[in-house]
């Protein structure tokens, strides 16, 4: 019981991650339909971003995530007018592979000038673990920090799609572009906010990833961010509370497989959880079924 | 027979054959007398391996409209069922060549039947997914050498087999896309609910090409297992994947000798970028990222090169010169 709590809360910080990073994919394919997969690496630039913050600029770690949060903000908002605009109205298989080499220009470009080898990221905070349950289980202060900083982020999330201007308008261009142009919604400006925010949650993510793992690497990003991108499609992508619970579901369900099966299974079976519910409900926990029209 | 025999006696399909055996043989002799280097040689070898992988993942990407990006997992499936072929039964080339095909072509149909249900974004995750599966239960199995892999294979790939191959896979590649079964692919391509509507079986059509596409990736992972004699889960990664859409896309979805082409071209710069590995993937984005905005439909587009084509082109352009006059 103790190991699965163990687990449990393990689990729920990883997830955390991934919901964070989610919410970006949810968001982006929520507004014009599009995978974005170069998510990951701009997950991974935010997390270079923090390591440059912290160890060069000697900032905290407050600080180290807003510099982060803002440089990938921009990144996202360049990468969706370099390469998405142009290709707004293409068939959908020309943006993916777009996607796909926007991806790996970040990774290699990035490994070009790095290198491939992980770095250490500094010790913004000193690990001090809280034993719980009489010492068999414990919470270090990484993993509450994850889930912290996660729930501030998503609440803020919250309110900026829900009780704001610009989040109005990100909800009513995702529910139907052409109205929105209509009624006089700059489209162009929301798609680029919509880049941003989702860009600045994932640096988020990289940074506390730098935090729990003590390193970052240029490839970094493929794994988690396909990782992500399945808790997006689990809890029904382009919903944001969908990819909140997604994250959380795959990350523990990982904990979990590794913890009782083995550690190498952890990989493969988050894209068994992909196959199963891309075969049994395509449109995930929290979607509707459409119908196709002709 | 005699009918079939005088239709494919044509002066085209003559010169060709007469052109690829002298390719075949030639370049053979010319290896054996050492006039061609080894280095040269394992490129050519390489370039064979890669248009088999390339032209087969045309025909599920550019001619059925599938977008799958898993295609290294059926190379692993094929190179792995043949390498153990070799290693723990002692079967001759042939055999394990084919065993590798028939299991990757196998696992296309076990994984095409229940994914290719669904369309586009969600598609390639899934092939994606699914190739990663692949790869992590081969890493998790001991009997494939684990994480480790499988070394000390025999070489037994050689110019002949993989020129051979190569031939046999464009051939079959060709002929089934000029066939009725690949008419129908292509019209589910073109679009899926009016090719449902004029009474195309479009799963059947789907898994087919899905199919046969594994089937040659799998003599391609074979050949590639049987000329380095090293393979290991890694080797089939997102990557391997990546590398063959982009001689696809480059070349031009549905376009076979575009395929051909790319797989030539993005080889020999591959090659030419070898000691620097970063620097060659950051060109092949950059490639596909350029491909895409400013020519979509790539080189050739649905377009071959044929001799046929240059005399026609010749005879366009004499057509617009007599009107010009």
């Amino acid at each position: 019981m103790t190991e699965f709590i163990q687990q449990l809360i393990n689990g729920i910080s990883v997830g955390s991650i991934y919901a964070l990073i989610a919410l970006g994919y949810t968001m982006v394919y929520g507004i014009i339909k599009l995978i974005n997969f170069a998510h990951g690496d701009v997950y991974m630039l935010g997390a270079f971003a923090g390591l440059y913050a912290t160890a060069v600029l000697k900032m905290s770690f407050v600080p180290a995530m807003l510099v982060s949060m803002v440089a990938c903000a921009i990144l996202g908002i360049v990468i969706e007018r370099l390469a998405y605009r142009p290709l707004r109205n293409a068939p959908k298989i020309v943006i993916l592979i777009t996607a796909i080499g926007v991806s790996l220009l970040l990774e290699y470009t990035t490994m070009y000038f790095l290198g491939p080898q992980p770095r250490a990221f500094p010790e913004v905070f000193k690990q001090v673990s809280y034993p719980l349950f009489g010492g068999k289980v414990t919470v270090s202060n990484r993993e509450l920090l994850i889930i912290v900083v996660t729930v501030i982020l998503m609440v803020l999330l919250q309110y900026i799609v829900h009780n704001t201007k610009i989040g109005k308008a990100m909800r009513a261009v995702s529910y139907d572009m052409q109205a929105a142009r209509l009624m006089g919604i700059n489209v162009d400006t929301t798609i680029s906010i919509t880049f941003a925010i989702g860009s600045a949650l994932a640096a988020a993510a990289g940074v506390l990833v730098g935090i729990y793992y003590n390193k970052v690497w240029p490839l970094m990003g493929i794994m988690f961010g396909l990782k992500a991108f399945v808790s997006a499609v689990l809890g029904g992508i382009g919903i944001i509370p969908g990819a909140m619970t997604g994250g959380l579901i795959l990350g523990i369900t990982e904990s979990l497989v590794s913890g009782y099966g083995s550690s190498l299974y952890r990989d493969p079976v988050a894209f068994v959880i992909l196959i199963i519910i891309l075969l049994v409900k395509p449109s995930g926990l929290f979607g509707k079924n459409v119908r196709e029209k002709v | 027979m005699k009918w079939m025999l005088k239709n494919w006696l044509t002066k085209e399909n003559l010169t060709a054959t007469v052109l690829l055996l002298v390719l075949m043989f030639g370049v053979q002799t010319l290896y054996s007398a050492e006039l061609i280097s080894p280095f040269v040689m394992l490129n050519l070898i390489i370039i064979a391996i890669n248009i088999i992988l390339a032209v087969s993942l045309n025909l599920v990407v550019g001619f059925t409209g599938q977008f799958s990006i898993g295609h290294a997992g059926f190379m692993a499936l094929g190179a792995y069922a043949s390498a153990i072929m070799t290693l723990n039964f002692n079967a001759p080339f042939i055999v394990s060549l084919l065993v590798g095909a028939v299991v990757a072509g196998i696992g296309g149909i076990l994984i095409g039947i229940p994914t290719l249900r669904l369309k586009g974004d969600y598609l390639a995750i899934a092939t994606l997914g699914l190739a990663e599966i692949i790869r992590g239960v081969i890493t998790n199995i001991d009997y494939l050498g684990g994480a480790y892999g499988l070394m000390g294979i025999t070489q037994r790939t050689n110019w002949l087999w993989a020129f051979g191959s190569m031939v046999v896979t464009v051939i079959v590649i060709k002929n089934f896309v000029q066939s009725s079964h690949g008419r129908a692919c292509i019209s589910v391509r073109e679009n899926e609910i009016a090719a449902e509507a004029m009474g195309i079986n479009t799963t059947r059509y789907k898994v087919l090409a899905f199919t046969m596409g594994s089937f040659f990736a799998g003599i391609g992972g074979a050949l590639l297992a049987h000329y380095i004699t090293f393979i290991e889960p890694n080797a089939f990664n997102f990557l391997k994947s990546f590398d063959i859409l982009v001689m696809v896309v480059l070349g031009g979805q549905g376009s076979i000798t575009g395929s051909v082409v790319a797989a030539i071209v993005l080889t020999l710069i591959s090659t030419f970028l070898q000691s620097l590995a970063e620097l060659r993937l950051i060109i092949y984005a950059i490639i596909l990222i350029l491909v895409m905005l400013f020519r979509p439909q790539g080189l050739l587009g649905t377009h071959e090169l044929s001799f046929k084509l240059f005399q026609r082109k010749r005879g366009v352009s004499h057509g617009s010169h007599s009107a010009d006059a």
